[in-house]
C-alpha cells in the first residue's frame, strides 16, 4: 500500500491541535451510525416483503425519521468542522466525503422506507411466485452497504472498488427479474397489480445498490484524492434491450 | 424535449476550463544553494516562477523561504558570511553575473517586508523615493503623476490625499503597508516579492492587501511568503512548499491545498506537523 493510500486518507501522525482529530473522529462515528441504520432499514423492509411482516413494514415506515434526522447531525456537524478548523487536503476530502456519504445514506433509507410502504400493499393480496427473487437481490444490497461502510471505516480503497464492481450483479439480477415478471403480467393480468409492486421493489433495491456504489466512488475520493478513473463497467444501458426502464419511486 | 438537447453538454466544453493559458517563467532558480556560514540553508533548488502570477512560499519557521526570496533579488548580498551557488533568472538573464546592477535591479525586483517599514518622510516622499533616485522622472510633474497613480494603484490615494505632506509613519499600520507597496510599484517593477505582508495587520487590512495583491497579478508577477494558509490558499496561483531547506513540493495551488502529492506537505497544510 502507497503512503498515500493508508487508512483513512490521511497520516498517521495527528493533529497539533486534539480537539479536531477528536471531531474527525467524532464525524467517522457519526457516518458510521448512521449506516448502520441505513443497512437495518433495507433489511427490515425485505423482511417485511418476504415474510408478508406489516409490522416490520410500519417499523421500517416510522424509522425512516431516524436517518433523516442523522443525516441533520452530520451536515451541521460539518459546517461547523469547515468554519472552525478550516480544513486542509486529507482532512477537507474527508469532511467533504462524510457530506456526501451522508445523503447517500439518507437516500438508501429512503428506498428502505420505500420498499416497505409497498410490502404494506403487497401484503394484502395473494403471493406470486417471482418473490423468490427479491431476498436474492436485497442481500447483495445489504452486503454491498455493509463492505462499503467496512471500507470507510477502513479507508480502504480496495474494498470499496470491490463494492463498485458488484452492483453490476444487483443490476443484472433487476433487469431478468424485470423480464420475468413482464412474462408474468402477459401471461394473467390479474397478476399486474402485484407484479408491478415487485418491480417497484425491486427497482428501489436497485438504487440501492446505486447508491452503494456512489459511496464507493466518495471513499476512493477521499483516500486516493483524485477522481476515480477505472473505466466504467456495463450498465444495464448496456446489456438491457427490453422496452422501458423505470424509476423508483419518489418520496 | 428541445431543451434536453440544448443543454446536451458540448464535449468541447472541457477544453475551456479554467486551465491557465500559456505560462512564461518570469524567474527560474536552478539549483540553488545556500549557506550562512556553516548552515546550509538551501539545498539544490529548482523553481519557476510565472509571469503574472502569484507564486505562494509556505513552510515551517526556518526552512529558507525568506532565504530564498532575498536571492531573487539579491538581498543576501549584504547578509556578512551567505554565500550564493546555482543560477537565478529574470527574462532569462543570470541576475548574479557580473555585469548586473544591483541597484537597477532590485528596482525591477521589489520587496515588501513582514513589518511595514516607511522612511521617516512625508507620504509624498515616500512613494517619490525610488523615481528620484532611478531618475524617473523629469519634471515634478512627471513625479507628481508616478507618486498618484502608486498610490491610487493600492487604493490609498482616497485616504490620504490631503495629507500627502504628512509622515508616512502616522498611518495606521495597513495604510503603511500599503504605503510601502505604493513605493515598491512606483519604480515600475516586474516582480514584487512579499515576506509576510500581512502577519502584522487586522483581517481586513489584510483583506485589502490580498485584494490588492490580486489586482497588481495583472501588472506584475508576485512571490509571498506566508505563514498563514487560507491565505496563500486564497492569493496564490501556485504553491511551494519547503521543509528543511529543501523544495518538498510545488504544484498549482488548487492542487496543494486538496491533493498534496508528498506526505510532508499534508502533514504541515493539516496541522499534523510535528
Ligand atoms: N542572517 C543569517 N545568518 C545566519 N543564519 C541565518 C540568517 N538568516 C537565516 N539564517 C538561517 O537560515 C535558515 C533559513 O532561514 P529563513 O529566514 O530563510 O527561514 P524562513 O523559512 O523564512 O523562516 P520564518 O518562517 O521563521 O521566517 C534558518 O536555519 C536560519 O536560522
Ligand atoms: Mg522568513
Amino acid at each position: 500500500m502507497s503512503e498515500r493510500e493508508r487508512g483513512d486518507g490521511t497520516m498517521a501522525t495527528e493533529h497539533i491541535v486534539k480537539a479536531y482529530d477528536d471531531e474527525l473522529k467524532q464525524l467517522s462515528n457519526m457516518i458510521s451510525r448512521m449506516g448502520g441504520l441505513a443497512e437495518n432499514q433495507v433489511a427490515t423492509a425485505i423482511e417485511a416483503v418476504v415474510r408478508r411482516d406489516n409490522d416490520a413494514a410500519i417499523e421500517t415506515i416510522e424509522s425512516d425519521e431516524k436517518v433523516d434526522q442523522l443525516e441533520h447531525e452530520v451536515d451541521q456537524f460539518c459546517v461547523r468542522l469547515l468554519a472552525l478548523r478550516q480544513p486542509m487536503a486529507g482532512d477537507l476530502r474527508r469532511i467533504i466525503g462524510a457530506l456526501k456519504i451522508a445523503s447517500d445514506l439518507e437516500r438508501i433509507a429512503d428506498y428502505g422506507a420505500n420498499v416497505a410502504k409497498r410490502a404494506l400493499q403487497l401484503n394484502q393480496i395473494k403471493p406470486i411466485k417471482p418473490v423468490y427473487a427479491i431476498p436474492r437481490m436485497g442481500k447483495l444490497a445489504q452486503e454491498m452497504i455493509k463492505d462499503v461502510l467496512d471500507s470507510y471505516a477502513e479507508g480502504d480503497v480496495e474494498k470499496a472498488l470491490d463494492v463498485w464492481h458488484r452492483d453490476e450483479e444487483v443490476d443484472e439480477m433487476y433487469t431478468s427479474l424485470f423480464r420475468e415478471l413482464l412474462t408474468y403480467m402477459m401471461e394473467d393480468p390479474r397478476n399486474i397489480t402485484a407484479c408491478t409492486h415487485l418491480l417497484f421493489i425491486a427497482k428501489n433495491i436497485e438504487r440501492v445498490g446505486d447508491h452503494a456504489t456512489n459511496i464507493a466512488e466518495t471513499i476512493h475520493f477521499l483516500v486516493v484524492g483524485g477522481p476515480f478513473s477505472h473505466g466504467r463497467r456495463r450498465t444495464h444501458d448496456g446489456t438491457v434491450t427490453i422496452g422501458l426502464d423505470i424509476d423508483a419511486d419518489s418520496s | 424535449m428541445a431543451n434536453t438537447q440544448l443543454q446536451d453538454a458540448d464535449p468541447r466544453d472541457g477544453a475551456v476550463s479554467s486551465r491557465p493559458a500559456a505560462r512564461r517563467t518570469k524567474m527560474a532558480a536552478r539549483d540553488v544553494n545556500v549557506f550562512y556560514g556553516d548552515t546550509h540553508a538551501l539545498k539544490g533548488v529548482d523553481l519557476d516562477v510565472y509571469e503574472h502570477e502569484v507564486t505562494a512560499f509556505i513552510g515551517p519557521s526556518g526552512c529558507g523561504k525568506s532565504t530564498l526570496l532575498r536571492c531573487l533579488n539579491r538581498m543576501n548580498d549584504m547578509i556578512e558570511g551567505c554565500r550564493v551557488s546555482g543560477e537565478m533568472t529574470l527574462d532569462g538573464r543570470d541576475i548574479y553575473s557580473r555585469d548586473i546592477d544591483v541597484v537597477q535591479l532590485r528596482a525591477e525586483i521589489g520587496m515588501v517586508f513582514q513589518k511595514p517599514n516607511p522612511f521617516p518622510k512625508s507620504i509624498y516622499d515616500n512613494v517619490a523615493y525610488g523615481p528620484r533616485i532611478h531618475g524617473l522622472a523629469r519634471t515634478k510633474s512627471d513625479l507628481d503623476e508616478i507618486v498618484l497613480t502608486s498610490l491610487e494603484k493600492t487604493g490609498l490615494l482616497d485616504e490620504v490625499h490631503d495629507r500627502l505632506d504628512q509622515p508616512g509613519t502616522g498611518l495606521s499600520g495597513g495604510q503603511q503597508q500599503r504605503l510601502c507597496i505604493a513605493r515598491a510599484i512606483a519604480v515600475s517593477p516586474k516582480v514584487i516579492l512579499m515576506d509576510e505582508p500581512c502577519s502584522a495587520l487586522d483581517p481586513i487590512a489584510t483583506a485589502r492587501i490580498e485584494e490588492l495583491i490580486d489586482e497588481l497579478r495583472e501588472n506584475y508577477t508576485i512571490v509571498i511568503v506566508t505563514h498563514n494558509m487560507q491565505q496563500a490558499a486564497r492569493v496564490s496561483q501556485r504553491t511551494a512548499f519547503f521543509h528543511l531547506g529543501s523544495l518538498i513540493e510545488m504544484d498549482e495551488t488548487e492542487q496543494v491545498f486538496t491533493s498534496p502529492k508528498n506526505e510532508h506537505t499534508q502533514g504541515y497544510i493539516t496541522g499534523r506537523y510535528g
